[in-house]
C-alpha cells in the first residue's frame, strides 16, 4: 500500500511537471544555456564524471583480463572438456606431475571417449640478443595434437611432427626476435637444447609468461628432461551418451587424480589468484578511489555551480517558477553532465582498450559490455548524489534573496 | 477572481481620496525572523493601502524592514499575522501552486543588482517571465524585443549582460518586468546603482510603462533625487509605516523644514 502510494505521488509529481505552466522545453533550453555558459564548470563536471567512468572500466577490463589469463591454457584446448590431474593442484602453474600410467587408467574410465597427455612446464630461453628470457612449454599429444591452439598464423599442427620442432606464439616471437618481423626457421636455445621455429601461433595471453613455446609431448620432454614422472594433466573428451559431472565422478572414484570440467578447472585457477593475490584488493582500491573522487568533485563543483546561480534561481522562483520545475532544471542539468560525461569516459576507455590491446603486454585486456552498463549505473549514482544537495538548496531557497544587495 | 476592490479612504493618511482601486491592501502585517529568544519582529502592524495608477514610494532609514514588506507583498515571504491583497486577492491566503502562478501573471520585479541571468541575452531575459507562462522561448524573445526596441533598447537586444553598462542592464530588468504586462511592479532600489542621469532616464521609463491606471508601482528607494517621481510617499521606521504622504504634502513638509 505504501508502495503504491509513493508510485502514485511520484507519477502525480511527473504529470504535474509535464503539465504546468512552461512545461515546453522552454524552461528546459534555459537551464541548458545556464550549464553551458559556465564552460570552466561545465567542463570540469564532465571530467569528473568521464575520469571515474574511465578509471571504472578501464580498471575492470585490465583485472577482467588478468584473470582471464589464469585459465587462458584452458581456453585454448576447447577440445577437451575435463581436466584430469593431482588432486593438490590449486591452478594451472603449480604443477605435480602425474605417472605415465595414469593416462591408461584414466582412458578405461567409463564414459571417457578420449584421454590424452598434456606436458606444462617452465623453460629458459636464449633471446637473440642472449638475455635469458622464462617461457611457457606445452607439450601436446603426438598424434592428435590436442593441446595446441588451433589459429596458426604461419605453419600448421602437421610442422611440428618434424625434429626439434617448435610452435611459438606470436607476441612470444616478437619478445625472443626483437624487431623482426614473424618469420619460420628461426632456431633458439630452449633448455640449452636446440629447437627450430616452425609455426607461429596465436593464442590467449598468459598470466605468467608471454612467451609460449609449443611442441610434441615427447620433444617436450625431451627439453625438460626432469626424470620419470613428466605428465603435467590428463585432457579428456566425455563419450556423448556421458555427461562432464558423470566422467569427472567416475575419474575421480577410480583413480583417485582430480578431474574436473574445464569451466571448474578455469574458475578454480581464477580463485586462486583472487584468494592468493593483492590484485583484486589493489583494483578494488583503484575502482573505489576513482569512484570517491568522481563523487567528490562532481558534487563540489555541481554545488559550486548551483551555488553560483542560487540567485538565478531565485529570481526564476520570484518571477513565478515552480518548485516543480525547478527541480526539472536541475536534473536536466545534472542528466546532461552524466550523459556527456559518461559517453567522454567510455569513448577513452573504449579508446584504450582499442590502443593499448596492440601491446602485447596488454593483449586479451578487453572492455565488457556488463562494465560499461554498470558504470553507467556508477555515474547515475554520482550525478543522483551530487544533485540531491544542490536540488535542496534550490528547492528551500528563498526567493525573497533577490531583493538582497 | 474577485472583482478589484476600491476605496475611498485612505486609512493610513486618514484624508479622504476619490474612488481609486485597490491595489494592495496591507492590515496588521506583522513579520518575524529566528525563534526563541533570537526572534526578531521585523514588522510590527503594517497598515497600508497602494492604489492603482500610482507610483508609491517606500522610503526609510536601513533596516526598519522596506526590503521585507516589499517581499510580504510580493508573496516571496508570508507573514506571521495579518493579511495582503493585491488586486482583492487575498494573496497571504494563497498557498504553493496558486501564489505562484498569481506572481507569475500579475507581479514584475526590478531589483538592486539587476539579477539578469548571464547566460541569456538582452531579449531572452527580458523575455523570461515570458516562458515561465508557457510562451515558446521564439515567440517571448520576439515580444521582448518589441519592448527592448522602445525602450531603445533594441540594438542591444542580443547582447550578454556582462557586455552591457549598468544602465543598459537595468533596461533590461525593467523590461523584464514589465513584458508580460503585470498589474504589480514592485522596484527594489532601482537607480541605486546608476549614476544621476541613468537613474532619472530609468525612472522616466518607469513611470511611463509602469503608472497605466490599472497598474501599479511600488518603488523602495533611499535615492531622493528620484522622489520627485512618486505620487506618493510611504515613510517607513522601525517596522511601522510612520507617515504616508502624496508628493506635494511631502514637497510642502519639506519646504517648511527648510
Amino acid at each position: 500500500m505504501f508502495l503504491k502510494n509513493r508510485i502514485m505521488l511520484q507519477i502525480g509529481v511527473v504529470i504535474n511537471i509535464l503539465t504546468e505552466p512552461g512545461s515546453t522545453s522552454n524552461m528546459w533550453r534555459i537551464a541548458l544555456k545556464m550549464l553551458f555558459n559556465d564552460q570552466a564548470k561545465y567542463i570540469g563536471l564532465v571530467i569528473g564524471v568521464a575520469f571515474s567512468t574511465l578509471l571504472i572500466n578501464q580498471q575492470m577490463g585490465i583485472f577482467l583480463g588478468l584473470l582471464s589469463r589464469a585459465g587462458a591454457l584452458i581456453d585454448d584446448v576447447p577440445e577437451a572438456n575435463i581436466w584430469v590431474m593431482d588432486p593438490g593442484v590449486k591452478n594451472l602453474d603449480t604443477v605435480f606431475p602425474l605417472r605415465d600410467t595414469e593416462l591408461s587408467r584414466v582412458r578405461g574410465v567409463e564414459g571417457v571417449q578420449w584421454a590424452v597427455p598434456y606436458f606444462k612446464a617452465m623453460a629458459t630461453v636464449r633471446t637473440q640478443t642472449g638475455q635469458l628470457e622464462s617461457a611457457l612449454l606445452v607439450g601436446a599429444d603426438d598424434q592428435s595434437m590436442v593441446g595446441i591452439p588451433s589459429v596458426f598464423v604461419l605453419g600448421s599442427a602437421e610442422d611440428l611432427r618434424k625434429p626439434d620442432a617448435v610452435a611459438v606464439n606470436e607476441d612470444g616471437f616478437g619478445k625472443v626476435w626483437r624487431g623482426e618481423k614473424i618469420s619460420l626457421g628461426n632456431t633458439v636455445e630452449l633448455n640449452d637444447r636446440r629447437a627450430v621455429v616452425v609455426a607461429i601461433i596465436k593464442d590467449s595471453p598468459k598470466f605468467t609468461s608471454s612467451i609460449t613455446f609449443y611442441t610434441r609431448y615427447s620433444q617436450a620432454l625431451a627439453y625438460t628432461n626432469n626424470g620419470r614422472n613428466q605428465l603435467s594433466f590428463v585432457l579428456v573428451r566425455t563419450s556423448p551418451d556421458y555427461t562432464e559431472k558423470q566422467v569427472t565422478e567416475n575419474i575421480n572414484a577410480q583413480t583417485g587424480l582430480m578431474a574436473l570440467s574445464s569451466s571448474e578447472f578455469r574458475a578454480k585457477a581464477v580463485q586462486y589468484v583472487i584468494d592468493n593475490t593483492g590484485i583484486p584488493v589493489s583494483f578494488g582500491t583503484v575502482i573505489a578511489l576513482g569512484i570517491i573522487v568522481g563523487v567528490c568533485v562532481v558534487g563540489l563543483m555541481f554545488n559550486l555551480f548551483v551555488l553560483e546561480n542560487l540567485k538565478h534561481f531565485a529570481v526564476l522562483k520570484a518571477i513565478g517558477t515552480s518548485n516543480f520545475r525547478l527541480i526539472g532544471m536541475v536534473a536536466l542539468q545534472a542528466s546532461v553532465v552524466g550523459f556527456v560525461g559518461y559517453g567522454t569516459g567510455l569513448g577513452a576507455a573504449a579508446m584504450f582498450f582499442e590502443f593499448a590491446g596492440r601491446n602485447p603486454n596488454f593483449a586479451g585486456f578487453f572492455l565488457p559490455w556488463q562494465i560499461a552498463i554498470a558504470s553507467g549505473g556508477v555515474a547515475a549514482a554520482i550525478i543522483a548524489l551530487a544533485s540531491i544537495v544542490a536540488l535542496r538548496r534550490v528547492l528551500f531557497i528563498e526567493p525573497a534573496i533577490v531583493f538582497r544587495g | 477572481m474577485s472583482m478589484p476592490q476600491t476605496h475611498d479612504q485612505d486609512p493610513s493618511t486618514n484624508v479622504l481620496s476619490e474612488q481609486r482601486t485597490l491595489a494592495v491592501q496591507c492590515r496588521g502585517v506583522i513579520k518575524e525572523f529566528g525563534s526563541g529568544q533570537a526572534r526578531i519582529r521585523v514588522l510590527r502592524g503594517i497598515d497600508l493601502d497602494i492604489f492603482a495608477g500610482e507610483t508609491t514610494f517606500l522610503v526609510g532609514p536601513s533596516g526598519c524592514g522596506k526590503t521585507t514588506l516589499i517581499s510580504v507583498i510580493a508573496g516571496l515571504l508570508r507573514p506571521n499575522e495579518g493579511t495582503v491583497s493585491l488586486f482583492g486577492e487575498m494573496t497571504s491566503q494563497m498557498r504553493g501552486g496558486a501564489l505562484v502562478h498569481f506572481r507569475a501573471i500579475n507581479l514584475g520585479f526590478v531589483f538592486q543588482q539587476f539579477n539578469l541571468l548571464p547566460a541569456l541575452n538582452a531579449a531572452e531575459n527580458a523575455a523570461v517571465p515570458l516562458v515561465v507562462q508557457g510562451m515558446s522561448l521564439s515567440k517571448a524573445v520576439r515580444k521582448a524585443s518589441e519592448l527592448l526596441e522602445r525602450l531603445e533598447m533594441g540594438k542591444h537586444k542580443n547582447k550578454y549582460p556582462n557586455q552591457l553598462s549598468g544602465g543598459q542592464q537595468q533596461r533590461i530588468a525593467v523590461a523584464r518586468a514589465l513584458v508580460h504586462n503585470p498589474r504589480l511592479v514592485i522596484c527594489d532600489e532601482p537607480t541605486a546603482s546608476l549614476d544621476a542621469q541613468t537613474g532619472h532616464a530609468v525612472m522616466e521609463m518607469l513611470q511611463e510603462l509602469a503608472s497605466a491606471p490599472d497598474r501599479a508601482v511600488i518603488i523602495v528607494t533611499h535615492d531622493s533625487r528620484i522622489y520627485s517621481f512618486a505620487d506618493r510617499i510611504a515613510t517607513m521606521s522601525d517596522g511601522q509605516i510612520t507617515s504616508v504622504k502624496t508628493k506635494q504634502e511631502s514637497q510642502l513638509t519639506s519646504d517648511g523644514n527648510h
